[in-house]
């Protein structure tokens, strides 16, 4: 492989927020090249063909957290971003057939005069600490200590923001950071599907039940985002999630990014304690003055860095971060659009949700704990055809569905047989819901965390390259001496989901390091 | 009619020790209790033959040093003694035993693991930072961090340089600490099952979450602030039962001048005004007071004793909203003789040792699911002691009597209310499990006392049985405890207080939350006050 002696930045992974990060530095005059393992880009943004003429996001299927920033600075929607469907509902499942469907903070089904205003009080009070959240997603994390002016303004800052909520909203803010979301539920609402249905919004993604505490934070991190204009809302892009990672990579070439897939980088090189370059598979080296990871910290730090090149103390802390994937995927090729009893034609092209209640969440989740796969799994479903038909064959259909939980630590380990073994009982769950269902499929595939992790380079098949927890969060995020993105050797930074603010679609994690990075290394 | 200056409602530690501060500083104080003896849960009965039974709390740490000597308590005739080390028993014939000398202890634990061994060093090291840490703050009034008065924002000031005097990763690891769940903290040091679940019994023990639940490390933290005799972290027995505590603060209070009423249950909390006048009691009797501070625990408070028309609609609310979660049963057991446990060495010093038979930490998950299901635990967390080795005043020459605290034992049953025969049937799974470990144990048994949450609510008082009446979660600590607005020992209604373990620190029988009360009330009379607020004495 010929290359040029040496580029200004190289950023190791084409996942959306390396490509992000690649394309700011880019824009700030850098020469970046961007090394993708993968033969395409996007990494966990990524549309997956799966049977002939089928194709479905791989593994993140719906928008929700991506930042208006980074969207508009980056002129997404001219390099393709587009959505399918904005704005969209959810249809709690109901095993009677009576479904409730959630719409912001609207209801519309059998529910009681108490949810309605419950919900609607609900949903504004986490509306509020998400937007009082929100700008600080777009920020590095402060250091409380060894800080410099740009942290104690942002800690000035989010002192003064938590202060202006005014008495009550400060200690109900103050209250509720570490709550569980079971008891603020049980606080507002009285129908156990519409609890159901919130809580998995909740513990989507993360190793936690409705009823550990940490996870009424992990639902207001899902609403830190924008589509459409919209906070909170929830959106299915055009194409799928791939045409997401193409945007982005579409934003990093304008801007001047050289960007190449089939590479999968093997090292980290580290010269003189500061990072100089990376080493290929296959022996090749390409020298650069910066090199960003867009792996995750376990990965970059363990396998591509090497935990010589770091005190024991900093490879301690990043083997212990927890980042055990649960969420598994389901894909299937449909020669028709599913009949879900009860559900109109227009909410399949919604969200679907399999949560009945919260004891049902909870119990799906008990068996995580010990390895094994819930007997009765919880499961958010889209049917991505219904508004974009170009996923699928005409008058056929597809379906994706995001399926908990499916350990990534499984007992005995994953394989091609347990995957499909599973892969029925998700097929059965749903088919309660829609009898005709198993006479539709003309092609599935389950993808366990293991083959998400196998496929989309995540560690531990983990969306968030790591627990969203109030213990791997802000200046622990991934851990401390590597919170603001630089990493303890010099030269070498993260910009993955694993730093601060974390997983999902957001663009956010990439922004905030090509930021850090130039504030560093000079505005050349 | 008289008017006392205070009545405080329940005569459990907290109480007493409220009492016990209001009267030193001078005040005509009435302390009133529903039952016909005093201390709450902090008690010594004779409830079978010549057998004294500390039938709830059973031993004792957390009792704030500095309230021991401020009361004099030594002088009322307390006397505590530490016992020696925990002991885990394995399923596969082993055990774990765990010593007070560092040498033995890190010798037992290599012997399960060289590595684990090693890092019990630097866990402890961690551990022992945190408890440093908060031990400061036992002894204050919780600042309100919404309010901009000086003596707030100086508190709340005090805290962050606290924190800030720490190194930067040391901050971090406190946040951590704080929010991590125990299990995965140990995880973080420990690889062997035995050494993870012999530690972690103390991050669920009166809590209704599983030690996989983020937030049970500081439940641990809330066991190892205490001390025996200056031993940060030690536990022991109170000489006669846990009763001595509060015979010894009641002790304090009457030597200050203090009045105590058995048998003399609050039906109400009279407000006119605007301002608390007094208790109606059950038979009927109305007594006087300027103020009245309540030891029960805030739903007893607010959702019973109070009118609710006294109170305003957003504040019931919240109390409502406060999690006090049954969670815990006792089993107390008169014994024929020493039971035996064949595992350990013979003479074993651990004989004398709190003894757990639950060996990893999944087991005790899988214990907390079972209370999430509404049963009591199949395969409980038992937390077993035999005080009479070290006390052989509670039972007769040569006879025994043994506590086991049970972990997990829910409010209320799937199949509803708890009936006597649930009660028998946790009882026996909790000796069953004994019985495994110990083959005479069964035949030496003369008497079985079960107490299920029903029991300890119909007797104590407390909601739910809950031990620390109110759960130990962050939503429910320092300034947001009992609920965010009233942190400060101040009800809603002028003259109103609180003193119970629904206000900071919480539970466990430390009497900070009577002593902080106190101070508050002195405060607010601008009278001298004696009671302790230090930043620790370490």
């Amino acid at each position: 492989m010929t290359e040029r002696t040496t580029r200004d930045v190289i950023v190791i992974g084409a996942g959306h927020n390396g490509l992000a990060c690649a394309a700011y530095l880019a824009r700030a005059g850098r020469d970046v090249l961007v090394l993708e393992a993968a033969d395409e880009v996007g990494g966990g943004a990524a549309t997956r063909s799966f049977a002939e003429g089928f194709r479905v996001s791989g593994c993140a299927h719906l928008l929700y957290q991506l930042q208006p920033e980074v969207a508009g600075e980056l002129e997404l929607a001219k390099f393709g971003l587009e959505t399918a469907a904005a704005d969209i509902a959810t249809t709690a499942l109901s095993p009677d057939g009576e479904h409730v469907v959630i719409h912001g903070s609207r209801l519309e089904g059998r529910v009681t005069e108490r949810d309605r205003e419950g919900l609607s009080d609900f949903h504004d009070r986490m509306m509020r600490f998400a937007k009082l959240l929100r700008p600080y997603l777009n920020r590095r994390p402060p250091l409380l200590v060894n800080n410099d002016a740009t942290d104690k303004m942002t800690i000035g800052r989010l002192g003064l923001d938590i202060r202006r909520l005014g008495r009550a909203g400060m200690q109900e803010f103050l209250r509720l950071i570490a709550i569980n979301i079971y008891d603020v539920l049980n606080e507002h609402l009285d129908t156990e599907l519409v609890k159901g249905a919130l809580a998995l919004d909740a513990v989507l993604g993360t190793h936690l039940g409705p009823r550990s505490p940490n996870s009424l934070l992990t639902y207001i991190h899902r609403l830190t985002g924008e589509t459409g204009g919209r906070p909170g809302a929830m959106a299915l892009p055009k194409g799928g999630m791939g045409r997401v990672g193409e945007a982005f990579a579409g934003a990093a070439r304008a801007a001047g990014v050289d960007i190449r897939c089939g590479r999968a980088v093997q090292h980290i090189r580290v010269e003189n304690g500061r990072a100089v370059g990376v080493e290929l598979a296959g022996g090749d080296t390409i020298a650069a003055r910066t090199v960003v990871s867009n792996a995750d910290p376990k990965t970059t730090v363990l396998d591509l860095l090497g935990p010589r090149h770091v005190e024991t103390g900093f490879t301690r802390r990043i083997r212990n971060l927890r980042m055990r994937g649960n969420a598994a995927k389901l894909h299937l090729a449909l020669d028709g659009l599913p009949d879900f009893s009860g559900v109109d034609r227009n909410a399949l092209g919604g969200r679907l949700a399999i949560a009945p209640d919260m004891d049902y969440v909870e119990r799906a989740f008990n068996p995580a704990k010990y390895g094994r796969w819930s007997a009765a799994p919880v499961i958010e479903i889209t049917i991505p055809s219904v508004s974009d038909p170009s996923l699928a064959p005409a008058g056929r259909h597809v379906l994706s569905a995001v399926v908990q939980y499916a350990p990534s630590r499984l007992e005995g380990g994953w394989s091609e047989e347990r995957a499909a073994a599973f892969g029925d009982l998700v097929i059965d769950t749903i088919a309660a819901y829609a009898p005709d269902l198993r006479k539709q499929i003309i092609a599935s595939e389950l993808l366990s965390p293991a083959d998400i992790e196998r496929i989309y380079r995540m560690g531990g098949g983990h969306w968030h390259h790591g627990e969203l927890a109030l213990d791997q969060f802000l200046f622990n995020r991934p851990a401390p001496g590597a919170v603001q993105y630089a990493m303890p050797v010099e030269g070498l930074y993260l910009c993955g989901a694993g730093t601060h603010p974390g997983g999902s679609i957001t663009g956010a994690a990439g922004r905030n390091a090509a930021t850090e990075i130039l504030r560093r290394e000079g505005n050349s | 009619m008289k008017t006392y200056d205070a009545i405080v409602i329940g005569a459990g530690h907290n109480g007493l020790t409220n009492a016990a501060f209001l009267a030193k500083a001078g005040l005509d104080v009435l302390v009133v209790e529903k039952n016909d003896y005093i201390g709450g849960a902090a008690v010594s009965r004779n409830l079978y033959e010549d057998w004294i039974y500390s039938n709830c709390s059973y031993v004792c740490s957390l009792l704030r040093p500095e309230i021991y000597r401020a009361l004099d308590l030594a002088r009322h005739g307390l006397q505590v003694t530490p016992y020696g080390g925990s002991v885990t028993f394995k399923q596969n014939g082993d055990y774990l035993g765990s010593y007070w000398d560092h040498e033995v202890a890190h010798r037992e634990f290599a012997r399960h693991s060289k590595r684990d061994a090693d890092a019990y060093q630097r866990y402890s090291a961690e551990v022992m930072r945190q408890t440093r840490f908060i031990r400061d703050f036992l002894l204050r009034t919780p600042p309100d961090p919404t309010s901009f008065r000086p003596r707030d924002l100086r508190e709340l000031a005090l805290i962050g340089g606290r924190l800030l005097e720490m190194e930067e990763e040391a901050i971090y690891d406190t946040i951590r600490f704080w929010t991590m769940s125990i299990g995965e903290y140990l995880e973080e040091f420990f690889e062997t099952d035995v050494i993870k679940a012999h530690l972690a019994g103390s991050g669920i023990i009166g809590t209704a979450l599983g030690p996989y639940s983020p937030g049970t490390a500081y439940v641990l933290l809330h066991h190892y602030m205490g001390e025996v005799d200056g031993n940060i972290g030690a536990w022991g027995f109170a000489r006669g039962g846990m009763g001595a505590v509060s015979r010894a603060i009641a002790g304090a209070f009457e030597s200050y001048g203090g009045e105590i009423r058995v048998e003399a249950e609050v039906s109400r909390i009279i407000v006119r005004d605007g301002r608390v006048r007094g208790v109606a009691l059950a038979n009927g009797d109305e007594i006087r007071a300027h103020r009245v501070v309540s030891n029960l625990d805030v739903k007893r408070t607010f959702l019973q004793v109070m009118d609710r028309s006294d109170l305003d609609e957003d504040f019931v609310r919240r109390v409502e909203n406060f999690h006090i979660r049954g969670s815990s049963g006792k089993l107390n057991i008169a014994l024929d003789g020493l039971p035996t446990f064949p595992a350990l060495p013979k003479d074993s010093q651990l004989i004398n040792a709190d003894m757990h038979f639950i060996d990893s930490l999944e087991r005790m998950e899988r214990a907390y699911d079972d209370w999430k299901e509404k049963t009591w635990s199949k395969d409980p967390y038992v937390d077993m002691l035999i005080p009479t080795i070290t006390d052989p005043t509670m039972a007769p020459p040569g006879k025994h009597f043994m506590s086991c605290f049970v972990q997990y034992c829910p409010p209320e049953l799937d199949t509803g209310e708890w009936t006597d025969a649930d009660r028998d049937a946790f009882g026996q799974a909790v000796i069953d499990q004994i019985a495994e470990y110990s083959p005479d144990f069964k035949d030496l048994i003369l008497h079985v006392e079960i107490r299920t949450p029903r029991e300890l609510e119909a007797e104590v008082g407390l909601t739910e049985g809950n031990i620390f009446q109110g759960e130990l979660t962050m939503d429910q600590l320092l300034f947001n405890r009992p609920v965010p607005g009233f942190a400060q020992y101040r009800g809603p209604v002028r003259g109103l207080y609180m003193c119970s373990s629904s206000t900071h620190p919480g539970g466990g029988v430390m009497a900070a939350p009577g002593a902080n009360a106190a101070r508050e009330i002195l405060r607010d009379m601008r009278r001298l006050s004696s009671v302790p607020e230090s930043f620790g004495d370490d």
